[in-house]
């Protein structure tokens, strides 16, 4: 951008405060969905841990059992559920912004974008359950 | 109700001041008075060294865009008496430098714009002789939302990126990439996508959404940042499947 001349003189420029996304509730709930990617990232990281202490022997997933149960890793892990979920909503809720689908000249309604989204989630959740809960 | 209002106004002379003030000012309070109103009645009754841009008073020119109460408000469209019992406090549209009082510099944004290219590209113009362009109506309503802004960058001061990194091109620029993308007449999405596609471009975007709630317009420019990453997402899976596909 031009400095100043003549005609435009010298500017102030604001500065961005360090806490701008306290201000504001849509501020916030953005900095929260940034920040879930570290809660997705354990969750990650956990399910390495659990397939590699199946590997090592059904001792070491006893003992990796025994670990998951301490309150502090079930208070992590609550919370991390809480993100992944904030996560999820926040992601499928964005998809009809995303995708503007026109059939016959009409713009499709955002809940037939949406539903499917959670549809799937849902199915595929209780297939896992399923796997998990029949033995 | 009460018949006079405080208005706090923000006051900055580049060749005296170091940085922006405050100056409270109390004006009369009508029901039919929206804040530009207010302002027009201390420069022509009070202060007439208080400066703002303004111009066609209906929401229409984009000039008046101010922070009204911390919002980015269009001034001509916002009642004083919103804001019951006051006081209002009137500032500089944020993210942008101010030049003076309330009036900010907006020419990044007007290079930023004409970088996108908002006009119709074609591969080959037609000739004159050979008569317009047609587009039927239903191909107008595609790109009608997005034709709608009037550039009054309130989204730009409701945009935390465009705020924290002055090089993001930011919602309105894109918003108008788009419209012109989804106007059937136009054939230069792949020559804007390649601007766009660049860091600074759509990809500076996190979805924080607030650009489409300030819009006065209903352009929602959020959406059509959204709707520009699945489009260069696409471009870019069909360039990594078909390296010598070319565009
Ligand atoms: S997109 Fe809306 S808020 Fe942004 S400049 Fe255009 S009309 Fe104003
Ligand atoms: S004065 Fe024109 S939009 Fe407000």
């Amino acid at each position: 951008m031009a400095g100043p001349t003549e005609y435009l003189p010298k500017t102030f420029r604001p500065r961005v405060s360090t806490y701008w996304w306290l201000g504001r509730w849509s501020y916030l709930k953005f900095i929260l969905r940034e920040l879930s990617s570290i809660f997705i990232a354990w969750f990650v990281i956990l399910t390495l841990l659990q397939i590699s202490a199946l590997k090592r022997g059904p001792a070491d997933y006893v003992q990796l059992q025994e670990w998951l149960r301490r309150p502090i890793l079930v208070a992590l892990n609550a919370l991390s559920l809480f993100f992944v979920v904030f996560h999820t909503v926040t992601w499928f809720n964005l998809a009809p912004k995303a995708m503007s689908i026109r059939v016959r000249g009409k713009p499709v309604s955002n809940l037939l974008i949406t539903a499917p989204n959670y549809l799937a989630w849902l199915a595929i959740s209780a297939a896992v359950a399923w796997l998990l809960l029949r033995g | 109700m009460a018949d006079r209002i405080t208005l706090k106004v923000t006051r900055y002379d580049p060749g005296r001041d170091h940085e922006p003030g405050f100056q409270t000012y109390e004006v009369p309070l009508r029901k039919d008075w929206v804040v530009l109103d207010a302002l027009n009645y201390v420069k022509d009754k009070v202060d007439g060294s208080l400066s703002f841009r303004w111009s066609c008073r209906m929401g229409i020119c984009g000039s008046c865009g101010m922070m009204v109460n911390g919002e980015p408000k269009l001034t001509c469209a916002t009642f004083v008496s919103e804001y019951m019992p006051g006081p209002v406090s009137v500032e500089p549209l944020k993210h942008f430098p101010i030049l003076r009082d309330l009036i900010v510099d907006i020419s990044d944004f007007l290079e930023k714009l004409t970088k996108v290219k908002p006009w119709l590209i074609r591969e080959e113009e037609r000739r004159v002789v050979d008569g317009e362009y047609l587009q039927t109506p239903e191909q107008a309503d595609t790109f009608r939302q997005f034709s709608m802004c009037i550039n009054c960058l309130l989204c730009y001061a409701a945009c935390p990126v465009y705020g924290l990194d002055p090089l993001f091109t930011g919602p309105a620029a894109i918003a108008l990439a788009q419209r012109y993308n989804t106007d059937s007449r136009d054939q230069g999405t792949n020559e804007r996508l390649d601007i766009l596609s660049q860091h600074d471009g759509i990809w500076g975007c996190t979805f924080v959404g607030d650009c489409t709630r300030v819009c006065p317009k209903h352009v929602d420019p959020a959406g059509a940042i959204q709707q520009y990453k699945l489009t260069a997402a696409k471009e870019w899976i069909k360039s990594l499947l078909m390296p010598w596909g070319g565009r």
